[in-house]
């Protein structure tokens, strides 16, 4: 195998400033599929509302 | 390099979150409108839907802009898992490892928690218990987690022989010891409840399958230009 198409190893501290990402991302998720009367409530439930047969073809508890 | 591989996970997931909303609504969503024909029905004239905030048409298109985020948000993640186990853990070579994190996350982040706790459609499910289910279902999913990470660390060592039982073990001890939920009304159809959660499933094989897919395609594209 020549080189290019083994995987070299990414050291853990230059992966580290990267799990910035990773809560940033959790809150998307959680504002799609969780959200049952939090923050997207504040939009009169409009966006919860948009996204309802979303969340439940997803599978994650809905109501 | 790290910027690469997660801009490449965010293409990759916003075309499978795109693709996943295409085949929910082809597929998944007849189901959802039966399913809301059922709770209408069972809740009478005292509950209309007519003055909804979105209309039904209204969510059909927000099953695309869920999907697609969270298919954002799935690659944006299996991007950083990726960078993570790369050269540590799975194969060697790109392609079959991206296929590879993407079969395992559709196993521990899908079909784990789907198992114990399945989606339901409308007029399934009882609301008061709607912060015990999510619990429930999220600590599964965190088994689910643990369960692969474990199977790996173990694979590497000791190899497949020794890691699928692992898996099981885990799971299955947590699938034990874990309160099931049983809401579905006696009245609501088998043959629903079943369709729509084999469509459910399917969604989200969808969503890892082009995932993994698409991501693997661009490792190999990368790597020719280099």
């Amino acid at each position: 195998m020549s080189q290019m198409s083994s995987s070299p190893t990414i050291p853990v501290r230059t992966l580290l400033p990267w799990s910035a990402a990773v809560p940033i991302l959790l809150i998307v998720a959680y504002l799609v599929t969780m959200d049952s009367a939090g923050v997207l409530a504040q939009t009169g439930d409009f966006l919860h509302e948009l996204m309802h047969d979303g969340r439940h073809l997803l599978g994650v508890p809905c109501h | 390099m790290i910027k690469d591989l997660f801009l490449r996970g965010l293409g990759a997931g916003a075309v499978a979150g795109l693709l996943a909303g295409l085949f929910g609504f082809l597929v998944g969503e007849p189901f959802i409108d039966q399913a809301i024909a059922i709770e209408e029905a069972a809740a009478g004239a005292g509950h209309s839907h007519a003055d909804e905030l979105v209309s039904r048409g209204g969510q059909a298109f927000g099953l695309f802009l869920a999907t697609t985020l969270y298919g954002l948000v799935v690659g944006g993640l299996f991007a950083l898992a990726y960078a993570f186990v790369k050269g540590r853990f799975g194969p060697a070579n790109e392609q079959a490892l991206a296929v590879t994190l993407a079969a395992g996350g559709f196993l521990a982040v899908v079909l784990v928690p789907f198992l114990k706790y399945p989606g339901n459609p409308p007029a399934v499910g009882d609301p008061d218990t709607i912060g015990q289910r999510t619990v429930l279902y999220l600590v599964m999913l965190a088994i689910g987690l643990l369960a692969l990470g474990a199977g790996a660390v173990i694979h590497r060592r000791f190899g497949w022989v020794a890691a699928v039982p692992a898996f099981l073990v885990i799971v299955g001890i947590a699938y034990a010891v874990l309160p099931g939920i049983q809401e579905v009304p006696p009245e609501f159809p088998a043959v629903l409840l079943w369709n729509f959660r084999v469509s459910s499933l399917g969604m989200q094989a969808v969503l890892w399958g082009v995932l993994g897919s698409v991501f693997a395609l661009l490792s190999a594209r990368q790597r020719v230009r280099v």
